[in-house]
């Protein structure tokens, strides 16, 4: 079996501050083959954002440091990678979405000539995508930039595509926007997709839209997609696989189908109780009390112990390791149990 | 209570979050700003306690000495003496008092005045604000030097008449910086919620929107200090500002234009005083800036 | 039938826009005859995308804005037609609950002078002194889930979720009888949404309040409403009982918009 598309591995990362080195992230496992959807789960806080980050290399440093782990991208080391080496996988590996698409397109520029640059760039290090022979002209090339920018904006679903690539930013709606975005991180044809909320800012109708057209390009380009997001029935309609993250540690994690009909760490089973169904009676909701520990002074042992309703005294000595709970299904609870002696 | 209580639970406690350590902290970590503010400090300090501290008091009074003319600088005399025979130190520190408070002075009036009309027109809008903006922008057209001297000459020489002169002139900065605040926090969510509690207009303005305009004021006004100095000394270097035989650092400068270059130590102090107290401020303002207006930061 | 407290009769609200270079102007339809009304100690939801209008009815029923034509009934009274003196009065009876809790709170304001200042300004009807305030922003506090502890803390120092408890301890301070809730959640995590929504359950059981909610969030308004109305373009495409419309809805839309509702089966409790 070939490497798998990204490996991460006891990744440790910690980000000082005025208050103090806050140990943000407390050795993630995690891994992502290609067609694979991963959803990344938890409260704001919880480092969803920050390994999605991560793995592009974009944190500063200063003050962020990774104490130990590896994000291996194909057998290849990120954090070990040269600066330069890095920004050549940034633009063609690694394509990137975020929640905001207002700030993230140049109101200055056509659409057009924004898509056509990063195609170019791309085009550096994969002649391939532009579909030109090679040691074709400088204009020969930016014509098929343009056909592969009308292209991939047809792709994400915008009507008239030709004619829109002439379009600033302003002229669209954010749902548009966000497909434009889509078309650009897709543009370079990456292997991997970091997508970290791409939908909370737009309406259930275009979400629903866009999350589907974000299952479509993983089928038809074989990539890996990790998709951070705080809406489990986000996850739950468009991933293949799911983290759920809690305090800098990966809780739970294993096929949406498993983690959502049989969630093992109580934290997962608490976030799902707080979504109210068409079940739930009146002021029955089941919320979950506290928040978010501070990760400068964490709780010892299990960081979700203080809230679990299920916490006994030895859930405050040591980080619990995740135990094998189903078919590549695992918790990290030392009240999980192993799939023989599980009530199923 | 009932078993609700537990559904409804409050988070545990934040820390208590000092705002104002916090912003000392990031302060502190500049070196720039601690120096800036370390100037400014002894400029305040030689502004209060400047002309008890000056070795020739009488001199500072107009005093003379004239078998003491030129003398360079020595141990009795660090800068040197004047065509007077007066001390150059004692007279440039009791010029600190006068220099920086003139400044000080500009710079609250104008802040004043700026304040109040931004925060109307920008409260008020429609053409109240057409009024007093435009009002603002004809201030502008005219140079803020020619505008003070023109004023200084009308009014006659003196320190009164001089800062009457310099705020006229100053206000419109703060006009224009209070009114791009005050329509910016007028959208806020606070201001809405204080609108839907029933609020007056003028508790809404006083309460709500000003006090979250002022971090920017305090910068502009920190930064400014060292420009309303300045403007203060030019006035007095050419001569329609403070008159000799009052000691400030613009006189001093224009009186011993006359003797350079032979005896260039009288220009010196006033000169050094006046880079320092600018410098200092400007390091300051900075350094506040990057606390108080993150919105600005680099 | 109970009581209708708020009725929204034929509101329309026209925009003019900003007149182009050449002279043209656009004209917006924000609400186009949008007729509604919320009887006394229910929940009703309204429902709509951005850009469908909920801001600005919002804003005309709390008379922050005054619509083009039709009326606002609160009670029977025509909010357009009131005196200043009537329109402070009612200010203490309809208060709102705004969507984002890290905005809505004046950073320089401690909690104290937050929850006490609708106290200050409506005195007259409430007759309540300094430290009768101040013992009743403590009382507020604790109903909201907060503490005496609290009462002289910045804004800055709370989480989202408390925030938000300080925005309706605030809303309820001057005693209304209606509270507008526009979007009190959707910036909030879902556990902590989940407390808060408990907490407006029981606000509503212990002071017999009435609600407005304002949602995009379908399976929220599910959850806390009684009956709801669905607002597309300016117009009310349709309204009913919550039960109604989410097992059997009417228009094309709310179908639409029921089907795109992402959904999670949560499992009975372990």
């Amino acid at each position: 079996m070939t490497a798998p598309l990204l490996s991460i591995r006891d990744l440790h990362l910690s980000m000082s501050s005025y208050d103090g080195k806050a140990h943000v992230l407390n050795g993630i496992d995690l891994t992502v083959n290609r067609g694979e959807i991963w959803g990344l789960v938890g409260e704001s806080g919880c480092g969803k954002s920050l390994t999605g980050l991560s793995i592009s290399q974009l944190l500063p440093s200063p003050p962020a440091d990774y104490m130990a782990g590896e994000i291996m991208l194909e057998g290849r080391d990120m954090l070990k990678l040269p600066r330069p080496e890095l920004q050549k996988l940034r633009g063609n590996r690694i394509g990137m979405i975020f929640q905001d698409p207002t700030t993230n397109l140049n109101p200055a520029f056509r659409i057009g000539d924004q898509l056509v640059d990063v195609a170019l760039a791309a085009a550096r290090w994969k002649p391939g995508i532009l579909d030109c022979p090679p040691g074709a002209g400088r204009s020969e090339r930016k014509r098929a930039a343009r056909k592969l920018a009308r292209d991939m904006l047809e792709r994400v679903g915008i009507p008239d595509a030709g004619m829109r690539l002439d379009s600033y930013p302003h002229q669209f709606s954010g749902g548009m926007r966000q497909r434009v975005l889509i078309a650009m991180a897709l543009i370079g044809r990456p292997d991997l997709l970091i997508a970290d909320e791409p939908t909370t800012a737009l309406d259930v109708s275009v979400q629903a839209q866009i999350l589907k057209l974000l299952k479509g390009c993983v089928a038809d380009y074989d990539m890996g997609v990790i998709l951070i997001t705080h809406n489990l029935g986000v996850v739950a309609e468009t991933c293949s696989h799911v983290a759920v993250m809690y305090a800098g540690n990966i809780v739970e994690s294993g096929p949406v189908a498993a983690v959502i009909e049989r969630p093992e760490h109580p934290y997962t089973r608490a976030l799902m109780a707080s979504i109210p169904t068409r079940d739930t009676r009146r002021g029955m909701l089941r919320g979950l009390a506290g928040s978010v520990p501070n990760l400068i002074t964490p709780p010892p042992g299990c960081r979700f112990a203080p809230r679990c309703p299920h916490a006994t005294a030895a859930c405050m000595t040591g980080v619990p390791a995740p135990v094998r709970v189903g078919r590549d299904h695992a918790a990290a609870c030392i009240h999980a149990k192993e799939p023989e002696t599980a009530h199923v | 209570m009932t078993d609700t209580a537990e559904h409804i639970a409050t988070e545990p406690e934040l820390p208590k979050q000092d705002k104002l350590q916090r912003a000392l902290f990031r302060f502190r970590q500049s070196r720039l700003s601690m120096l800036g503010a370390v100037m400014v400090a002894l400029v305040v300090f030689f502004t209060a306690f400047g002309t008890l501290l000056a070795p020739f008091p009488e001199h500072i009074a107009g005093g003379v000495d004239t078998a003491a003319r030129f003398q360079p600088p020595s141990w009795a005399h660090p800068f040197g003496t004047n065509e007077l025979g007066q001390d150059v130190l004692s007279l440039v520190m009791a010029g600190t008092t006068v220099s920086v408070l003139a400044g000080l002075s500009v710079v609250l009036i104008g802040t004043v005045i700026g304040t109040l009309v931004g925060a109307i027109a920008g409260f008020a809008g429609g053409w109240i604000d057409e009024i007093l903006m435009r009002l603002t922008d004809l201030t502008l057209t005219i140079p803020g030097l020619i505008l003070a001297m023109a004023v200084a000459a009308a009014l006659g020489p003196g320190f009164t008449n001089m800062i009457i002169a310099i705020s006229l002139s100053w206000w419109p900065g703060y006009a224009r910086l209070v009114r791009g605040e005050v329509l910016a926090v007028r959208e806020e969510s606070y201001v809405n919620a204080a609108r839907a509690i029933g609020a007056s207009p003028s508790r809404i303005l006083l309460r709500h929107i000003l006090p979250n305009t002022v971090s920017p004021i305090i910068v502009k006004m920190s930064l400014d200090m060292g420009f309303a100095i300045l403007m203060v000394a030019g006035l007095g270097f050419i001569g329609i500002g403070i008159r000799p035989p009052t000691p400030e650092w613009g006189t001093l400068l224009s009186v011993s234009r006359s003797y350079m270059p032979d005896y260039w130590w009288t220009a010196m102090a006033p000169g050094m005083a006046m880079f320092f107290a600018v410098f200092g401020f400007n390091l300051l303002g900075d350094g506040l800036r990057d606390i108080l207006d993150p919105k600005a930061r680099r | 039938m109970s009581e209708i407290m708020l009725e929204i009769d034929d509101v329309s609200k026209i925009y003019a826009g900003k007149r182009g270079m050449f002279g043209r102007s656009h004209m917006v339809e924000a609400l186009k005859h949008v007729s509604l009304s919320v009887r006394r100690g229910e929940s009703f939801g309204l429902v709509g995308e951005s850009g469908s209008g909920k801001t600005t009815l919002t804003r005309s029923i709390l008379q922050l804005e005054r619509p083009t034509s039709g009326r606002v009934l609160f009670e029977g009274m025509d909010l357009g037609q009131l005196s200043t003196a009537e329109m402070r009065w009612l200010r203490a009876r309809i208060q709102i609950v705004f969507q984002d809790p890290y905005a809505s709170l004046n950073p320089r304001m401690s909690v104290h002078d937050i929850v006490t200042e609708p106290m200050l300004i409506h005195r007259e009807t409430l007759g309540l002194n300094r430290r009768q305030r101040t013992e009743r922003a403590v009382e507020l506090l604790s109903l909201v889930g907060l503490g005496a502890q609290h009462l002289y803390r910045h804004p800055h120092e709370f989480s989202g979720g408390q925030r938000q408890r300080i925005c309706i301890a605030r809303a309820l301070a001057p005693g209304p009888d209606l509270l507008v809730l526009d979007e009190p959640t959707s910036a909030l995590d879902v556990s902590v949404q989940a407390q808060v929504l408990n907490l407006l359950c029981e606000l509503q059981d212990k002071l017999g309040l009435t609600y407005f909610f304002i949602s995009h969030d379908l399976g929220v308004v599910r959850y806390l409403c009684d009956r709801l109305a669905l607002i597309y373009r300016g117009e009310i495409v349709e309204q009913g009982d919550c039960a109604s419309v989410f097992d059997a809805p009417e228009t094309e839309y709310a179908r639409a918009l029921i089907g795109a509702m992402p959904e999670v089966k949560v499992p009975p409790a372990a």
